[in-house]
């Protein structure tokens, strides 16, 4: 006859099961994640969860930027209104050829038949914060799929690109950085038109591959978007060359890139939607030969 | 000081819901916009540490699991890397529970930085297996940060059960 232990005594699995079992989970999870990125829906039920932590995490930085906000002086005030006046006064003048160049631009694309350029809608968005995760550079933003941030998205702000929407919760999502090690963005040198892919590198800079050792760019070139990804919309300035280093032993050259836009200045950006697709299609003009009708056929 | 190093003294049983209160605090202060700061300690592990070797029988893989779990999707990281590294850490608290009492604050300081420097390192290993960036050592300064604040951290996590009913110089209760 067997005894059981009294229940005082019951403590479930021995710790190294416990272990195994929760080691293995997690890394089905892992798994699902990276490899195959089915877990999304589980992150979305997670964040939910999450969001009033986060929500009460976020307090003390807001009530500190409200106290910092509520004694900066008068004169701060005066001098960042007068800085931006100068500024506007400044982007006027482009503004203003800007409508000309852009009606007499419309004029010649419709000229050469190209399609004209979508404008795209665009949602403003605060950076809330900096993602704490040190392997990867993103930052989060205070609109989600409520506000019809999709993710694939480009964000930008004032001066530039910041990166592009990676993943979207319900009231926030979250930015990959263009300085982020596996985000690429397709370039082109503003001075000769030269297309190029930059990477993010270390220490917030981008690194500017598969560029032959001879290719005409030079310290100092401005780079902006290319626009042949479909993502980014053309023009959009990126980045400047800081450093360029020919090796003869190695056929590319290693370019070191500065980002024009930075996330640590203002936390104002806006997400631009990526709804410019193609026009569809025209139709094909009428055929003229009169069109066959099959009969079915009997039998058989 | 004898005592103090030693513990003899008899503590009352721990609450659960001071227990919760300190994890979610730890989880709070993960969760805080730190910014791309390196180094910053990982306060939740250290409370869930302290837990696993002071209450082994209500804090667990489990729990640890689920804490990790949140912070992956709170800190946007690679899902299952948190839960992975603090089921690992709950255990190798557990393994040392009954040992590491007998030392006093500071050598248990360093079993600690041990416990969180292995955690630390597989999470690494793994980030780094899953194409993520090296983020420079001083992403392991949070561990010795954390080590530090060990003594402190178990002398105010300790001061609810110390609140003795009838203070009795003779009973040490």
């Amino acid at each position: 006859m067997e005894h059981q232990p009294p229940p005082f005594f019951n403590r479930g699995p021995a710790p190294l099961v416990r272990l195994a079992f929760f080691v293995s989970l997690a890394f089905l999870l892992m798994v699902l994640d990276a490899r195959f990125r089915y877990a999304e829906n589980v992150r979305q039920v997670v964040a939910l969860a999450a969001y009033p932590i986060q929500l009460v995490a976020m307090a003390p930085v807001n009530l500190f930027h409200g106290v910092v906000d509520y004694f900066s002086s008068t004169t701060a005030l005066r001098e960042e209104n007068s800085a931006l006046r100068a500024r506007q006064l400044r982007a006027a003048q482009g503004l203003l050829q800007l409508a000309a160049l852009q009606e007499e631009n419309g004029q010649l694309r419709r000229l050469l038949d190209a399609r004209e350029r979508l404008p795209r809608k665009s949602v403003f968005a605060e950076i809330l914060y900096a993602a704490r995760d040190p392997f990867s550079r993103k930052v989060v933003i205070d609109k989600g799929s409520q506000d019809g941030i999709l993710p694939g998205q480009p964000v930008i702000d004032d001066v530039g690109v910041i990166g592009q929407v990676t993943r979207v919760y319900f009231l926030v999502s979250e930015v990959t950085l263009l300085s982020d090690k596996d985000q690429a963005i397709p370039l082109q040198v503003l001075r000769n038109g030269l297309r190029a892919v930059a990477y993010g590198a270390e220490g917030g800079m981008l690194d500017l591959r598969f560029m032959a050792a001879n290719a005409d760019i030079r310290n100092g070139d401005t780079l902006v978007t290319s626009g042949i990804d479909g993502t980014y919309p053309p023009g959009l300035p990126v980045a400047t060359v800081v450093r360029i280093e020919r090796d003869a032993a190695y056929a590319f050259a290693s370019i070191t890139l500065m980002p024009t836009a930075g996330t640590d200045r203002y936390r104002q950006v806006l997400v631009l939607s990526n709804e410019a697709k193609p026009p569809p299609p025209q139709p094909a003009p009428p055929a003229r030969k009169p069109v066959r009708t099959k009969r079915p056929r009997k039998g058989g | 000081m004898e005592l103090q190093a030693h513990p003899q003294r008899i503590l009352l049983p721990a609450k659960g819901s001071f227990i919760t209160l300190t994890l979610a605090l730890g989880l709070l202060f993960n969760l805080l916009p730190w910014g791309g700061i390196a180094g910053v300690p990982d306060l939740t592990a250290t409370v869930l540490a302290f837990w696993c070797i002071h209450q082994p029988r209500r804090v667990g893989i489990g729990i640890a699991w689920t804490l990790g779990l949140l912070l992956d999707v709170g800190n946007g990281a690679l899902l299952g890397q948190h839960a992975l590294g603090y089921s690992v850490l709950a255990f190798l608290a557990f393994a040392v529970h009954r040992r590491i009492l007998w030392f006093p604050p500071w050598q248990q300081a360093l079993h600690l930085l041990l416990l969180l420097l292995s955690t630390q390192l597989l999470t690494l290993v793994i980030r780094i297996a899953a194409g993520g960036d090296f983020p420079g050592w001083t992403y392991f300064a949070g561990s010795l940060i954390c080590a530090a604040l060990w003594p402190a951290l178990g002398y105010l996590l300790l001061l609810p059960q110390r609140q003795a009913e009838a203070m009795d110089e003779n009973r040490l209760i």
